[in-house]
């Protein structure tokens, strides 16, 4: 899969790929082994903390952990919640996304593996942040996942989704259906740190609802080795006063594709939408696409789109896309791909820096990326996440 | 015996892009004194401070750098620094992303200076958790150079306009910042060595120094005491000095 015209084509045969059923899944954390663990603590997910105020674990179809401690909010695995709830399928299940979308929502609404489904109670604010884990743990694996979070009116939820492989997988496929459905005046932060593995494959489809006055943040982390990214999550902006906030860093090392972005819909009126991302090319193919629809007066949208060339190899394209159907809307974008400035570096070495220190150090700081209404815990995460990334640049 | 100097520069021939900048500067700076160089925007001062850090594009055709008695004129400028040269940048490129207080933690790695202590002394406190230099006004980029020089804590500090673009209020500040750097209030005998450049001179009102030179088109001129060269520039300007230079020429030639 690589096209450069912004439209690339896919290239990944399905059959290649053993359904996650087929594989018997662990029945509990105790069955992972020290190697995994490590693995998943290199995602944030920490089995060994005591301490788990809300902990989802899948490994390929199954769901290894549930916990849910925190006050205010039900967490279940999905396939239990569609048989509690009616209304869930009802109103919520494949509202966001449509299974016609494509191939990969297709398959995911034939079979689902599983996936969970999380419910802050209104009025609830669970400020410390849950953790999810997507995992796969076993060869050739395609894992079919469904999620949905429903933050109630006035309720506030924080989400840190760590996704990885056993460090065995030679490859695998994650196709990841989520729906997030933030209602009036609730705030919901999604951190999604990504560290698949050099030939995983991963299709997330997201969409995303959020009422008057609600607010989304969303935060993509990807610096790793992977074979294939390709994401494009859909926010629609509801309600008057509704924000959606996307930001993405990204690393593509040689090898990977990441194809993302975000579109957001601003569907009423006062509503604001920002999307900031920030890609350092190491020689691997980037796409990075913004897509702001204005359809109501009086929104504000901003794309903020960089792009570091560190390499001869690979390439950085940035789509930035408005579109307006309105008059007096405040929509704006801006895009710039470069290296780094000689002087930084030079700067740099004056204070007693080498070449390589002072490189990574104007790398880092131009990931970081300060994003506001996150709590500490989070921002300090992605802060490590880069600290650590940088080692390996 | 006579202590090794700071730094002896000897018949520098300098060029940037092709286009000569430095034609055959020598100066020896002695251990604990602090000099000031004077000159005209593009007279070559800062061309003279840069290669002495050892920036890349400042190719030596001729002459050599002895730092401590080490000859450092190979060396890239992040082992000169590791040796104890600092420069003040009279411009500093803004660091995105990169917080002043960690900028200053890396200049420490060494000595583990007290950071805190230090920023509050001056009254900038309120910037170290800010980006570094980002938005910074002129007096506050002089304040987050001092500071970082101050915590690296260089043998030689090579100071580059430390007065341009800050307000009255400000320079008094500043002048403090270089006196700690050069342990100009601590009693003799001093370890540190300093090369200022002005153009304007003012920043001796504040800084004692020991010995000035005036810089025209790439070669040094004039040396004796800063006062009294300071005093004439103001007097005559450098026109003065161009005069006085034909004055010689054609003595020599004579």
């Amino acid at each position: 899969m690589s096209e450069k015209n912004g439209n690339p084509v896919e290239r990944l045969n399905l059959e290649e790929f053993i359904p996650a059923k087929k594989v018997e899944p662990p029945k509990s954390l105790e069955e992972l082994s020290e190697e995994e663990i490590a693995r998943l603590k290199e995602v944030g997910i920490d089995l060994a903390a005591e301490d788990h105020p809300g902990l989802f674990v899948q490994a390929d179809c199954g769901v290894v952990s549930c916990h849910c401690v925190p006050e205010g909010l039900e967490l279940l695995p999905i396939t239990e919640a569609l048989k509690k709830y009616d209304w869930l399928r009802e109103k919520y299940f494949w509202k966001a996304v449509t299974p016609e979308k494509d191939e990969f929502t297709k398959i995911a609404a034939e079979d689902l593996d599983n996936g969970y489904f999380i419910r802050v109670f209104p009025g609830e604010k669970v400020i410390y942040p849950l953790q999810t884990c997507l995992y796969i743990r076993t060869d050739r694996v395609a894992q079919r996942v469904h999620n949905i979070v429903i933050v109630e009116e006035g309720a506030e939820l924080h989400i840190i989704t760590g996704c990885t492989t056993n460090p065995h997988v030679t490859s695998g496929l994650h196709i990841g259906v989520s729906e997030f459905y933030v209602k009036k005046n609730a705030k919901f932060t999604y951190t999604m740190i990504h560290e698949w593995g050099e030939n995983v494959h991963v299709r997330p489809r997201t969409g995303i609802w959020v009422e008057e006055g609600g607010v989304i943040i969303s935060n993509y982390i990807s610096l790793d080795k992977v074979g294939s990214v390709q994401s494009f999550p859909t926010c629609r902006l509801k309600g008057r006063g509704a924000v959606g906030q996307f930001n993405s860093v990204i690393a593509a090392p040689e090898g990977a594709f990441l194809d993302l972005g975000n579109r957001v819909i601003l569907e009423a009126p006062e509503t604001k939408a920002e999307i900031i991302s920030r890609t350092v090319c190491y020689g691997g193919e980037t796409i990075a696409r913004g897509h702001l629809i204005g359809k109501a007066p009086d929104i504000k949208a901003h794309l903020e789109c960089q792009g570091l060339m560190l390499s001869d190899k690979g390439y950085i394209l940035a789509i930035p896309e408005l579109e307006a159907h309105v008059a007096n809307v405040d929509m704006s974008h801006e895009a710039a791909v470069g290296k780094i400035a000689r002087e930084e570096i030079e700067y740099l070495m004056a204070r007693g820096l080498d070449e390589e220190e002072a490189t990574s150090l104007v790398v880092r700081g131009f990931l970081n990326v300060r994003i506001e209404g996150l709590p500490p815990e989070l921002q300090e995460r992605i802060e490590k996440a880069i600290e650590e990334s940088r080692k390996g640049m | 015996m006579t202590q090794t100097p700071m730094l002896q520069v000897k018949d520098l021939w300098v060029e940037v892009e092709g286009k000569e900048v430095l034609k055959g500067v020598s100066l020896t700076i002695p251990v604990g004194e602090t000099h000031i160089l004077f000159g005209r925007n593009g007279s070559g001062k800062t061309s003279l401070l840069m290669t002495i850090m050892g920036f890349p594009e400042y190719r030596v055709r001729h002459g050599r750098i002895y730092f401590k008695g080490e000859d450092i004129t190979d060396l890239p400028p992040y082992e000169r620094a590791r040796k104890g040269i600092g420069i003040m940048f009279q411009r500093p490129p803004s660091i995105k992303g990169v917080k002043l207080r960690e900028m200053l933690e890396l200049c420490a790695k060494k000595n583990g200076y007290r950071i805190q202590e230090l920023a509050r002394e001056f009254g900038f406190e309120k910037f170290l958790d800010r980006d570094v230099n980002l938005g910074f006004s002129g007096g506050e980029l002089k304040k987050s150079e001092l500071l970082q020089l101050l915590v690296q804590d260089p043998d030689l500090a090579l100071i580059d306009e430390p007065e341009s673009g800050v307000d009255m209020e400000n320079i008094e500040v500043i002048g403090r910042m270089i006196r700690k750097l050069l342990q100009k209030d601590t009693h003799r005998p001093r370890q540190k060595s300093g090369l200022i450049i002005t153009h304007t001179g003012f920043i001796l009102k504040y800084v004692p120094a020991d010995r000035g030179y005036v810089m025209l088109d790439g070669k040094i001129y004039c040396q004796g005491n800063p006062q009294e060269i300071f005093e004439g520039i103001q007097k005559h300007g450098y026109e003065e000095c161009l005069k006085c230079l034909r004055r010689m020429e054609t003595q020599l030639s004579a």
